[in-house]
């Protein structure tokens, strides 16, 4: 694409759009905004280079609070259109954000092969385990003992998924969980997340004041991580399965191939139309 | 044979799995291409993945044919076993040839019910001398030899075909060909081929005879319209029978530094394409009813954010799985309706091999100047039947391509225009930042849920398909008469056809094929209906559903009738000339 030198723009706030989001006054997705600009402010890049997908549900609605492209597409639906993008335009940096809802149930597809497929690309789930926008439902990080949701009044009695295993497991090339009542240091999560090449997946867990407001205690459950992230598959799994999701930091990094289809091989249409000749 | 000779032989070839039919099918249609002759094969399967019986059906004839003739003239059984699942299709006259190797066993009831001459030859004794001689072989020298055809064009077209693989067997099916050859039947293709059955008569609209000519399936033809359109991103989930559609694709998009996806899923698919799309680059996919079912949330969305997209359906017999191998022209509800909301979209559909080349062009560069969704509705009689035609010529009108947005500090992505397309910002251009919503949206593409906006919106983008000047071909009419055969898809050859022979005979009818579904033409089917007395409409579904839209959105005539039959078997151009003999 051709590129038009602009000035660069050097502030978080300039990645902010004039849209006033719709999420209740406390929620930490403010936050997961916040460290998003403040990341892409850090590596400085040009607005027009960014595009930022989501699907459905409070989280995703983030897409219309940047100023950079962004696609607010369907329910569950937002990985698979950032792979398409990134497939066909290999130059943008994509991020992908949305819900727990929306990534690990009804996208939870998606979810696995977008870890197994290993874009290049960055995805945050802004995990509160609950359904914000369809007002408290439980989602699969919920816990199964949660009572508070009229559709599964005696809980769900499910395990909850636990997102960072299953990335594990799909094979994600980069692996970490950021908190939203910390801003920067999420922010310096998502600056090594965007500059990871492959597939990076990020866990913040983002509060809800409105339907889980226990969840305001989390900010005395959180902590870091004691070791750094590792490259080792068995050393991620007992970390990640050996805590129980509060902990903090890069959990796994490595290089796997990334993926990207199509080969410029030397042809052109006048020879694929000769191969229609008696 | 001389091409020039006036000639339309229909044969059937059949085998277990492994036998070769196929291959002695596809072989014979290019010697008879080879000898300046015209023609049509069809592959038919049973249901197993490998090893289940297979037939070819071919029509090969002195003048371009696009569908298959009523009955056969010849049946060619390499063996019996479970060839009565095939009897259905392969209709059999008194006075048809059945070459049956007396080794292979009884010929099965069902094929003796219907008739025929039954010759008996040897083909397993024949090929059994000669090292990696196969029976299939000796029934392609046979027949060529049936056909009136030399023996050099054939014997050049095995060597090209075995030779890189393995040189003992390009050798003993040479050996065995010839064998075939040296049989000589009581009679041969010129003299049995019958006057009763009435062919194609040579009509002033087919092209010449001389000139470059094509060979090439359906879905390979919606393949090259798609790539002709500029297609260069492909996503897509395998399915029957659109996944030879997709296999053509994937290597060759690769030579036009563009590329293809397989997706986890139908839901995904449409997504990728969408999200290529939006990052400037031409993108489809290709799926049957059970996909598409699936992605139609997606497609909604295409409507929506005004992401230009493009999917083919190649049609197969539904609902749910349906009979996958075998061709219906029954999602035209679901292409026409399937979506959610009010979401205006193309719908076009290609009425023969030929035009598959063309309608997905078309379908293409539409979407791309329009900015939102085209279905292509091919279907499997079409994809997967193999034709030898004159090269297709065709021009399309002068289409624009993608509008695109420079840097803009005052962006408008759904800018209120007067055509309702507006400035599409492609990611990369600086200032033009915009987010794309399936949320109805301001001009500026904002959420909203205002009145106001959502009625504006809507007429946008309703406005730009329905103010769009689409020119002649939304449909394809010919012929003359107060009879109008009303048809779309890959009907339309069979009602050609059928014209064809009713002219010859003296009674002159038109066909109108209808090649854009939606928007629907209500004024100029009304031009082209003018002087009609009454209708006949034609469609392979059971429901009818090509004759309920057409009574949606069309003045069609006072007295209408409807050939409508599901499949598997394809309508023949026998069956509307006696829907339209028998109607005084």
């Amino acid at each position: 694409m051709d590129q038009v030198k602009t000035s660069v723009p050097v502030v978080p706030k300039d990645y902010k759009s004039k849209i006033k989001p719709v999420w209740c006054p406390g929620c930490g997705d403010f936050a997961v905004l916040s460290a998003i600009t403040k990341a892409l402010a850090h590596l400085q890049l040009p607005r027009e280079s960014v595009a930022l997908i989501s699907g459905i549900g409070c989280s995703s609605r983030i897409a219309a609070y940047t100023s950079v492209y962004g696609f607010h597409g369907v329910h569950g639906r937002a990985l698979a259109l950032a792979a398409g993008l990134k497939a066909a335009r290999t130059d943008l940096t994509v991020l992908v954000a949305g819900g727990d809802g929306d990534g690990l149930s009804i996208g939870g597809n998606h979810f696995i092969h977008a870890c197994r497929r290993n874009m290049n690309m960055t995805y945050i789930i802004m995990d509160n385990e609950v359904y914000g926008m369809t007002k408290g439902q439980a989602s699969p990080t919920t816990a199964p003992d949660w009572l508070d949701s009229k559709l599964t009044p005696h809980g769900t009695g499910l395990r909850p998924f636990q997102p960072a295993a299953m990335a594990l497991t799909a094979g994600a090339s980069f692996i970490a969980r950021g908190f939203t009542g910390n801003p920067n240091g999420l922010a310096k999560i998502l600056v090594e997340a965007i500059e990871h090449r492959g597939f990076s997946f990020v866990q913040a867990l983002s509060p809800c004041p409105t339907f889980r407001p226990e969840q305001m205690d989390w900010k005395h459950q959180v902590r870091e991580f004691e070791e750094g992230p590792t490259d080792d598959l068995a050393t991620a799994s007992q970390r990640i399965h050996a805590d129980d999701g509060m902990s903090t930091g890069v959990i796994f990094k490595t290089n796997y191939p990334v993926f990207q289809p199509g080969r410029a091989e030397h042809g052109d249409l006048d020879a694929i139309e000769r191969e229609f000749r008696l | 044979m001389d091409a020039a000779d006036n000639f339309d032989i229909s044969l059937a070839v059949t085998g277990s799995g492994g036998a070769g039919a196929i291959t002695a099918g596809e072989l014979l249609l290019s010697v008879a291409g080879r000898n300046g002759c015209f023609g049509m094969m069809r592959r038919s399967f049973g249901p197993q993945i490998r090893g289940g019986e297979a037939a070819a059906l071919l029509r090969i004839s002195s003048q371009p044919v696009a569908c298959m003739n009523d009955s056969f003239d010849l049946l060619l059984a390499l063996d019996w076993r479970n060839a009565e699942r095939f009897a259905d299709e392969i209709t059999l006259r008194p006075d048809s040839i059945i070459i049956a190797d007396p080794a292979a066993g009884a010929v099965p009831q069902p094929v003796l019910d219907m008739g025929g001459q039954i010759i008996a030859v040897p083909l397993g004794d024949l090929a059994r001398d000669i090292a990696a001689g196969r029976p299939n072989m000796v029934a392609l020298g046979l027949l060529t030899r049936w056909l009136g055809f030399g023996p050099d064009e054939a014997g050049t077209l095995i060597t090209e075909l075995f030779e890189s693989r393995d040189a003992e067997i390009a050798s003993g099916s040479r050996l065995a060909f010839e064998q075939g050859f040296a049989q000589p039947l009581a009679s041969s293709a010129r003299q049995e081929a019958s006057t009763e059955q009435p062919g194609a008569p040579r009509n002033s609209d087919l092209p010449p005879l001389n000139g470059e000519r094509w060979h090439f399936h359906g879905n390979e033809g919606c393949g090259l319209g798609a790539l002709r359109g500029g297609i260069r991103f492909v996503a897509a989930y395998p399915i029957t029978p659109a996944s030879d559609l997709l296999e053509w694709l994937s290597p060759r998009l690769d030579q036009l530094n563009g590329s293809l996806l397989q997706a986890e899923d139908e839901l995904a698919s449409i997504n990728m394409v969408l999200g290529a799309s939006f990052g400037g680059v031409p993108a489809m996919t290709a799926t049957s009813g059970p996909g598409m079912a699936l992605m139609l949330e997606g497609m909604g969305l295409a409507v929506a954010s005004e992401t230009p997209a493009v999917v083919i359906n190649v049609m197969r017999g539904g609902p749910s799985t349906g009979i996958p191998t075998k061709s219906e022209q029954t999602d035209l509800n679901m292409a026409l309706h399937g979506l959610h909301g009010d979401a205006p979209h193309m719908v076009i559909a290609p009425l023969d091999h030929a035009d598959c080349i063309q309608a997905t062009e078309w379908a293409v560069r539409l979407s791309e100047a329009l900015q939102t969704l085209t279905i292509v509705l091919s279907d499997q009689l079409l994809a997967q039947s193999t034709v030898l035609i004159p090269k297709p010529e065709y021009r399309l009108p002068d289409i624009p391509p993608r509008c695109t947005s420079g840097p803009d500090p005052d962006y408008e992505r759904y800018a209120l225009t007067d055509s309702g397309v507006s400035p599409m910002a492609i990611p990369g251009t600086p200032m033009s930042t915009y987010v794309a919503d399936g949320l109805e949206h301001t001009s500026f593409a904002k959420p909203s849920a205002a009145a106001a906006d959502h009625a504006q919106q809507l007429d946008k983008r309703a406005r730009k398909i329905a103010s769009f000047e689409y020119g002649d071909l939304w449909a394809d009419s010919r012929g003359t008469g107060d009879t109008v055969i009303l048809t779309w898809g890959s009907t339309t050859a069979a009602a050609r056809e059928a014209v064809r022979r009713l002219e010859t005979a003296g009674h002159p009818v038109r066909v109108i094929a209808l090649r854009l579904l939606l928007p629907a033409r209500p004024e100029r089917l009304a031009e082209a209906l003018e002087g009609a007395r009454r209708v006949l409409i034609v469609e392979q579904s059971h429901g009818r559903q090509f004759e309920h839209y057409l009574r949606a959105y069309y003045e069609i005539a006072p007295e209408t009738r409807t050939l409508a039959r599901p499949g598997p078997l394809p309508i023949t151009p026998g069956e509307i000339v006696e829907s339209l003999t028998g109607w005084e």
